[in-house]
Parts: C-alpha cells; sequence; structure tokens
C-alpha cells in the first residue's frame, strides 16, 4: 500500500469516525446526564434522513432541509421529554428499555405512513457538488470532505458548550450528582429536557449530514445504533470526550480492517471493544476506572 | 431491528384473520363433507409471500401477477376453479416451517406459490418435500431449491442465482475485460451470483483478481472502493440489492471510478433503485431475465393487462406470478383439472412450454426454468434491452438427483 492510498484510506477511516462520533455523542449525553437508555437513538437517524429527503424534495434546498430538520427533531425531543421521558428519569433500565423499544415501533410506523418504505436519496447542495483528483483513476467527493469539517466543527461546539458554558456547567454537575445538583436549587430537570432533546437532534442531524453520500432507507437507523451503543460504552458512559476518540478508533478499526483482514473485518470493532473493556472496564474515559 | 419489529406487530392481526378465516373454512368442510378431487370443488393454492416488510411490494406484485393469470383464463386454470389462501411470511426464516405447516397441514391447500426471501424459501423446499405438496417458488433464486434439494413436486418460475449470473462472464470478457474484480456481501447470495460470474468469466479465459465482500447489509463502502481504486481492475462486477445497491452504485461514481473501471452487475443493481441512484446509474450494465423493453407480444399484453388491472407498471416479479399461473395452468389443462392424477400433472408441467412475457420459458429436470439471459444497460431511467446474453440458459442444477 502506498502513501497516498494510505492516505486516503485513514480519510476514508476519519470520515466515517466524525459521523459516528456525531450521532453516539447524543446517545452518550442522553445516557451519561439523563441516566435513561434510548433505544430509538437510530430511529430518530433514520427519521432525520427521511426528514432531510421529504424536505429536499419539496423546496430543493438542502440548507432548508438541514435546518428544518434538526428543527423538527428539536421540538419533537422536547415533546417526547415533557410526555414521555421525565417519567422514565430515576427508573430501572428495564423501563426504559421498554419506552424506547416502543419509540423504536412508532417512530416506524410513522416513517411508513409519512414516507413510505422505497428507498431514496438526497442531493448535496450545489456548491459541494464536485469532486477532488487524488489519483488518476480515484477521486474524492468534496462533501464527504466538507462532511468531515462540518463534524469537526460541531464536535468542538459540543466541547465548548460543557466545557466553557454555564449551561455546560450544570450539565457536568447533574452527571456528576444528581440529588446534591437539585439540592442547591440547580434547575437541572429542565436542563434535562434540552439535553435531551439535544441529543435527538445530534442523531437527527447525524442522518441528514449523511444522507447525500448514503442513501435513506428504513432500516439505515438499525446498524447506526448498534455502532453508537458500541462508540459509548467503549468510550465510557457520558463521556463526550470518550465518545469521540471511541468513535474514531471505531471507524479506523473498520476501514482499515476491510482492507487488510477483509475475513474478520466484521468482527474487528468488537474484538477492539472487548480489548478496551478487559483493560479498563468503565470505557477509555468512564468514571471509576 | 425496526423494521423486523414493526412487521411482528402486523404478524397478530394478519395471523388472528388467517385463523379465524381457517376455522370457518373448518367448519364449513365439516358441515358439507365433500370430495377433495371432486370436478367441481376448486383447487385451493396458498400464497406464501411477504405482504408486509422490505419486500411487500414483491409480495404483492407475485400475487396480482398470478391473480392477473387467473382471471384470464376467466377464473380458472386448466379449467378448474381456483381459490386462494393468503399467509405472510414476513420473509422471516425462524417462522417459516410453522406458516408453511399451517398452509399445507390446516388450510389443506394443494399448492404453494411461495416466496421472495431465500432463506423462508429453504424452509418451505424442506416442508414440500416431507409433504410432497406441490411448490412454485416464484422469486427466490437459492441455488439449492433446484439443486440438492430438489424435488418432482418444487418448481421455480424465477431464476436461480448461477443462471443471471454465469452468462455475464461471456459478456465482460468479449467487451474485453481479463482482470476483473467483484464485490459483494458476504452472505449466501451474494456468493452464489458472484461464484457463477467467476465461473463464467474463467471459463472463456478471464482472471477474478480479487473477491472483495463486507458483512450483510452493511453500507460502508469507501474502504473498498479505495482498494479498488488501488487494485485497477480492467472491470468490476458487483451484486447488491436495494438500499445497499443504490448506495454503492452513487458511492463508486461519486469516487469517479465509474469513469475509469467499468461497474457491472447482477440485474438486481439496478431493479426498482434507478429512480434513488439517479445519474449514477446511467450506462450501468446488469444481466437479468427481464428488460424493461423487451418489446414482444407477450410482454406486450401482460404489461397493457396488469397496469389495467392494478394501476401499477408490472416488472419482473410480477411476470414471476404470473408465469407461476402459467405453469399450473398447463399442469392442470393437460388432466383436465384432475388433481388425483398428480404424476400428469408433475409431467406436464416440467414438459410445460410457456410463451412468458420474459421470453420461451422452459423447465429443466429440477424444475428450474430454461430461460434467456438478457444483457440491459441503464438508459434513460430504466433497464434497456442491449443484447441476449445468454439464449436459453440452463442451470446446471448441481445435486439434484431427481431425473
Amino acid at each position: 500500500m502506498d502513501a497516498l492510498t494510505f492516505a486516503v484510506q485513514l480519510l476514508n477511516g476519519l470520515q466515517y469516525g466524525l459521523v459516528l462520533f456525531l450521532v453516539a455523542s447524543g446517545l452518550t449525553l442522553v445516557f451519561g446526564i439523563l441516566g435513561v437508555i434510548n433505544l430509538a437513538h437510530g430511529a430518530f437517524y433514520m427519521l432525520g434522513a427521511y426528514l432531510a429527503w421529504w424536505i429536499a424534495a419539496y423546496t430543493g434546498s438542502f440548507m432548508l432541509a438541514l435546518i428544518g430538520g434538526v428543527a423538527i427533531s428539536f421540538v419533537l425531543g422536547l415533546l417526547l421529554e415533557e410526555i414521555f421521558v421525565k417519567r422514565m428519569i430515576g427508573r430501572d433500565h428495564l423501563a426504559q428499555v421498554l419506552l424506547s423499544f416502543g419509540l423504536i415501533l412508532v417512530i416506524d410506523e410513522v416513517r411508513q405512513i409519512l414516507f413510505g418504505k422505497d428507498v431514496h436519496s438526497v442531493a448535496p447542495p450545489a456548491w459541494l457538488k464536485g469532486s477532488i483528483q487524488l489519483t488518476d483513476i480515484l477521486s474524492y467527493p468534496v462533501y464527504r470532505i466538507a462532511l468531515c469539517v462540518v463534524c469537526l466543527v460541531l464536535a468542538a461546539l459540543i466541547f465548548f458548550v460543557i466545557q466553557r458554558t454555564r449551561l455546560g456547567m450544570i450539565i457536568r454537575a447533574g452527571a456528576e450528582n444528581r440529588d446534591m445538583t437539585r439540592a442547591l436549587g440547580i434547575p437541572f430537570d429542565k436542563v434535562n429536557r434540552y439535553v435531551f432533546a439535544g441529543g435527538i437532534a445530534l442523531a437527527a442531524l447525524g442522518g441528514i449530514l449523511v444522507s447525500p453520500i448514503s442513501t435513506v432507507f428504513p432500516g439505515m437507523g438499525d446498524g447506526m445504533l448498534i455502532l453508537s451503543f458500541v462508540v459509548v460504552v467503549l468510550g465510557g458512559i457520558g463521556s463526550v470526550a470518550g465518545a469521540a476518540i471511541g468513535a474514531l478508533m471505531i471507524g479506523l478499526t473498520d476501514t482499515f480492517g476491510k482492507v487488510f483482514f477483509p475475513q474478520f473485518s466484521s468482527i474487528l470493532i468488537y474484538v477492539l471493544m472487548a480489548g478496551i473493556l478487559l483493560w479498563r472496564p468503565n470505557g477509555l474515559m468512564g468514571k471509576g476506572n | 431491528m425496526s423494521r423486523m419489529i414493526s412487521s411482528g406487530s402486523s404478524l397478530n392481526r394478519r395471523s388472528l384473520l388467517l385463523g379465524t378465516a381457517g376455522l370457518v373454512t373448518a367448519a364449513s368442510a365439516f358441515r358439507f363433507p365433500t370430495p377433495a378431487i371432486a370436478q367441481g370443488a376448486p383447487l385451493k393454492v396458498g400464497f406464501m409471500l411477504p405482504y408486509s416488510g422490505t419486500f411487500a411490494k414483491l409480495g404483492k406484485f407475485i400475487d396480482d401477477g398470478f391473480r392477473l393469470y387467473v382471471e384470464q383464463q376467466g377464473g380458472t386454470l386448466g379449467g378448474r376453479r381456483i381459490e386462494f389462501v393468503q399467509v405472510d411470511d414476513e420473509s422471516k426464516p425462524e417462522t417459516a416451517t410453522d406458516n408453511m405447516n399451517r398452509l399445507v397441514g390446516r388450510e389443506k391447500v394443494d399448492v404453494v406459490v411461495g416466496t421472495v426471501h431465500s432463506g423462508v424459501a429453504m424452509a418451505m423446499v424442506k416442508v414440500a418435500r416431507d409433504t410432497n405438496t406441490m411448490l412454485v417458488i416464484p422469486n427466490a433464486g437459492v441455488n439449492e431449491a433446484t439443486g440438492p434439494m430438489c424435488a418432482p413436486n418444487i418448481f421455480r418460475t424465477s431464476f436461480s442465482n448461477w443462471q443471471v449470473c454465469e452468462p455475464m462472464g461471456k459478456v465482460m470478457f468479449d467487451a474485453g475485460h481479463r482482470k476483473v474484480a467483484t464485490i459483494t456481501w458476504r452472505y449466501a447470495a451474494g456468493q452464489q451470483m458472484v461464484g457463477a460470474f467467476g465461473e463464467g468469466f474463467k471459463k472463456v479465459g478471464g482472471t477474478v483478481i480479487e473477491d472483495l465482500a463486507l458483512p450483510f447489509p452493511e453500507v460502508e463502502f469507501q474502504a473498498l472502493i479505495t482498494r479498488i481504486a488501488t487494485l485497477k481492475p480492467d472491470a468490476v462486477f458487483a451484486f447488491f440489492a436495494g438500499g445497499g445497491a443504490v448506495k454503492f452504485v452513487k458511492d463508486y461514481a461519486a469516487a469517479g471510478l465509474n469513469k475509469a473501471i467499468p461497474l457491472y452487475g447482477a440485474g438486481f443493481l439496478t431493479d426498482g433503485t434507478i429512480p434513488a441512484q439517479g445519474e449514477s446509474a446511467n450506462g450501468l450494465r446488469t444481466t437479468l431475465h427481464y428488460a424493461d423493453d423487451l418489446d414482444n407480444p407477450a410482454d406486450r399484453k401482460f404489461l397493457a393487462d396488469f397496469k389495467a388491472k392494478t394501476g401499477a407498471d408490472g416488472d419482473i416479479y410480477a411476470v414471476q406470478g404470473y408465469d407461476a399461473g402459467a405453469l399450473l395452468h398447463e399442469g392442470l389443462k393437460a388432466v383436465k383439472g384432475d388433481w388425483s392424477a398428480r404424476n400428469d400433472v408433475v409431467r406436464s408441467m416440467r414438459a410445460a412450454r410457456i410463451d412468458s412475457p420474459r421470453g420461451p420459458l422452459s423447465f429443466n429436470a429440477a424444475g428450474n426454468p430454461i430461460q434467456n439471459i438478457y444483457l440491459r444497460e441503464v438508459r434513460n431511467g430504466r433497464n434497456e434491452l442491449v443484447s441476449i446474453a445468454g439464449q436459453a440458459v440452463n442451470d446446471p442444477a448441481r445435486g439434484c438427483r431427481v431425473s
């Protein structure tokens, strides 16, 4: 493998990892801060992609689809938190699993009614349509590079909010000790709602951003949900930094696994997860290591 | 996961309805005992097809196609009235044996028509062999069904995985390609299709330099596409279907590979997926036992009638259902509708020559169709006929001991 090919595969792995991070960061926030296991995370990823397709089909604008899809998902997240999820905070995980399982069924059925079950594709914005010639035959779509940049910016934004803002301080305090935070009179429960809605919006955003390079189809969230859980467990539950490291590790392992060990590529990421958990049972950045 | 579950929710409702229907028919049979083989009694055809889930549209088209044929014969096949029973197999192999046993045992159907999913079809084949029930497979291409698992009472009106891919070997060799890479999902259908292509390609002197595969149903192709760019084969042969087919074709074009390394594939790569693939599918060449513009009289009539009946444009799945009806018609016609002479029915079905919308259709000793395989190219948003890649292609039916 020459240096250029290696660099391209490295880029493939990084780009895959960054998308994984975007989706998994929402899952780890909801899991770490609300203590709620949200199995429907993958369903929101799919819903985001379908919303993007739907809005883009009507308006012809990917940017509108991006903004509209995130806004709709965020409002949906607020509503779901108010109606269902807040009752689940502090309950045992089985109840949460059942609720989010039910949400998967409902979201799937709603998707079926509103959008059907056909496979769709979404056009990227015109100014990102081109591609860069890498070798005599291989070129790299500009959109994929833009996707990397957007994911990096979003990652920086998430870190900034959590580490540098008052909201982030409350979030971190709540994740550390929920009861003490409440006892100090901090409006932690109100913050919960925004964290949940934000998590949902991040899942949907992942689906929207991926829709131009992926395709929009009914089962697209299933694989993403499992990978997101692997990322969350690998990085340590509730740790955004852990999710970032975990996602990049999985993206690179998967990409190079497919190239060097094609026969084992499907199990490599799980071997990686098992190895890391043996070494650090609470994940890379998890509490209590 | 979610897809599986959502179709599960409709199982209860549907199976409840079916169960009730079963009770009603059982009760009426009890009250008016009539000999099952009497000329007047309708022949009972059980559809075991996916009416929900990913393949629901395929199941409906097969069902509609079959019913269209029966309607054209005035509600009969070979002069015998036909009665239908439906079971939704949901493309779930784990419930396939139960569903099949229900049709054979409780509903006492004479013929089962099904299904789309190969795993489900294999479970059906086993039951059909054990109970000597007539089975007509209207889609599933798994080689074994008309290979090691073949039986006189098992027919297929679709294709075998081997059959639709083997002729592509010669097509690509004749196009000047000598070193080819293949790519598919690592599962039975993918490996049978790619294997058959490799067989055909090596036979005429070509070399398969690498078989690339990724786990089913993963769609992260980027690493393997980069790998193809470094391998620099003369061409690539691919098999994917549904969402995976759309994404692969788009990714391949987005990487610019379609300009330097032509992409070929099994017909499923571009069947029903062209609207979502858009421009990236243009010029893609695939092989299948049907094309969108065959333009023979049988095809024109079929497409017009299908449109009139359902309002939808017929496709290969509808044709396969339609031909399942035609095949049974041939069998029943020979015995004037007397199902008790089933050995004669089977013999006539094996010898049937059908003027199918896909072209001439006959059957080999294993019950697999002998048919033309067409080379198609994506133009104007559809799979247009280029040439006949293989005339009257016959699956070798390896492992079949029925003849």
